[in-house]
């Protein structure tokens, strides 16, 4: 498995075009960047970017993804070639939707990847607050989020089970704002997960960052032959790519941290971001560059996987992820092991 | 691995100039031009072949001559870059 590169094109009015089968990244009629296309796995653009039909019929047939997304990194479209992967893999997926017992296991460890991390966060802040008042604070937050994942496993429904995530989610928000540098708390306050629109910087950058990882999450389903839109903890909605966001769940304490990261580095400032009128916020276009770069070099860091036992770049962990997801899906007595750092 | 390619192709007839051009495709499809017949070209075994392969299809072996070279990952060292040109990192962030 080989980490291939993901082209993000941020500039506005840039026109993307094939050439000799390289893709050639075209502002005002000057080329920027011109790129082989074996180097990459997906071309993510933002905004108003154009595009030739023979790069799109290229990368559809190259099984490069290609994704639209509007300026504030929310989804719109997405080019796929035609079906591919295991169909048996695939009825077999469909068939575990049907499974209450298994959906029930599948949901429970989507969550307990997800509380695992994000207590591992807050710890990790506890070790490195500078007050001993904030330490107390994250360690009997992290120990609250212990107590969840022992809930976990005694939860008998999936809306059990939903309750206990939302309360973790809760509790960890509340931690993460302390891990805010005391200078930057003025600034980077949050009050709770908002979204559509997000309502303070934090929640902005948050949002921002999810988006990223959910292409990833959906390009690496699809990527291991999985369906999707077919999930366990997510319910099943018309458009809603529910598998994705079972995976991605474990992700998200990684775009936290990123986040965290990017703010106590100075790297971000109050003036990164827009106030819109009815109390939105959204990143400037230069920020959500320096976001996307930032992301890009955070997936080659290299990241110890438990269960492979063996080094892998944090960008391909959610195809690692998807593989074991889909093992799970097809054999018994295999479950789901989500990705928990040591 | 880092594959270097240099190349002299004989443009003394309108054959030679034709066949210039399809090898410089050829070496833009897979790397990116750092001089003016050299490129550098990440590729893994099977492209470099394939590489190769095409390559030999368009030159002349009476009249020009082709280099290849299979430079393999030393912690990025491979390559010390100075002067005004600037190559991509096709590994590193594509943010444009």
């Amino acid at each position: 498995m080989q980490l291939l590169n993901t082209l993000y094109v941020t500039t506005a009015d840039t026109y993307l075009r094939l050439d000799n089968d390289t893709l050639r990244v075209e502002v005002e009629q000057e080329t920027r960047l011109r790129v082989p296309l074996h180097h990459l796995s997906a071309v993510v653009c933002f905004g108003h970017t154009g595009l030739s039909a023979p790069l799109m019929h290229r990368l559809a047939e190259g099984g490069i993804a290609l994704v639209l997304l509007d300026d504030n990194g929310r989804f719109k479209a997405r080019l796929e070639g035609a079906v591919t992967g295991n169909v048996l893999l695939r009825q077999a997926q469909f068939g575990r939707v049907a499974d209450p017992a298994f959906t029930l296991d599948m949901a429970r460890a989507c969550v307990a990847g997800k509380i695992k991390n994000t207590r591992q966060v807050l710890q990790r802040g506890a070790r490195e607050a500078k007050s001993e008042d904030e330490a107390q604070v994250l360690t009997r937050l992290a120990d609250d989020l212990a107590a969840s994942l022992r809930a976990l496993t005694e939860a008998t429904s999936l809306d059990v089970l939903r309750g206990i995530e939302g309360e973790a989610a809760r509790q960890y928000f509340i931690g993460l704002n302390l891990l805010v540098r005391p200078e930057s708390r003025a600034v980077f306050q949050m009050d709770g997960r908002t979204r559509r629109p997000p309502r303070d910087r934090f929640n902005a950058m948050l949002s921002f960052l999810y988006s990223m990882w959910m292409n990833d999450c959906r390009s690496a389903l699809e990527a291991a032959g999985l369906d999707p839109q077919v999930g366990f903890l997510h319910a099943l909605r018309p458009g809603r790519a529910a598998l994705a966001l079972d995976l991605m769940e474990e992700f998200r304490p990684w775009a936290d941290r990123l986040a965290l990261t990017l703010i106590n580095r100075g790297q971000l400032t109050a003036d990164d971001f827009v106030l819109r009128e009815g109390g939105g916020v959204l990143l400037e276009p230069d920020a959500r560059k320096a976001v996307v770069v930032a992301y890009q070099e955070r997936k080659r860091d290299e990241i110890n996987h438990p269960l492979l036992a063996q080094s892998v770049p944090l960008g391909l962990v959610p195809l690692v992820q998807a593989r074991l997801m889909a093992r799970a899906l097809r054999d018994d007595g295999a479950p789901y092991v989500p990705f928990v750092a040591k | 691995m880092l594959v270097l390619v240099c190349y002299d192709v004989s443009t003394e007839t309108r054959a030679g100039r034709r066949r210039l051009r399809r090898v410089a495709k050829v070496c833009e499809s897979t790397g990116q031009r750092v001089q003016k017949s050299v490129f550098e070209c990440q590729l893994d075994v099977a492209q470099f072949e394939a590489l190769e392969r095409e390559l030999l299809a368009e030159i002349d072996a009476q009249q020009d001559c082709l280099r290849l070279y299979r430079i393999p990952g030393t912690r990025g060292f491979e390559v010390l870059e100075h002067g005004a040109f600037k190559a991509v990192d096709f590994d590193g962030p594509l943010v444009l």
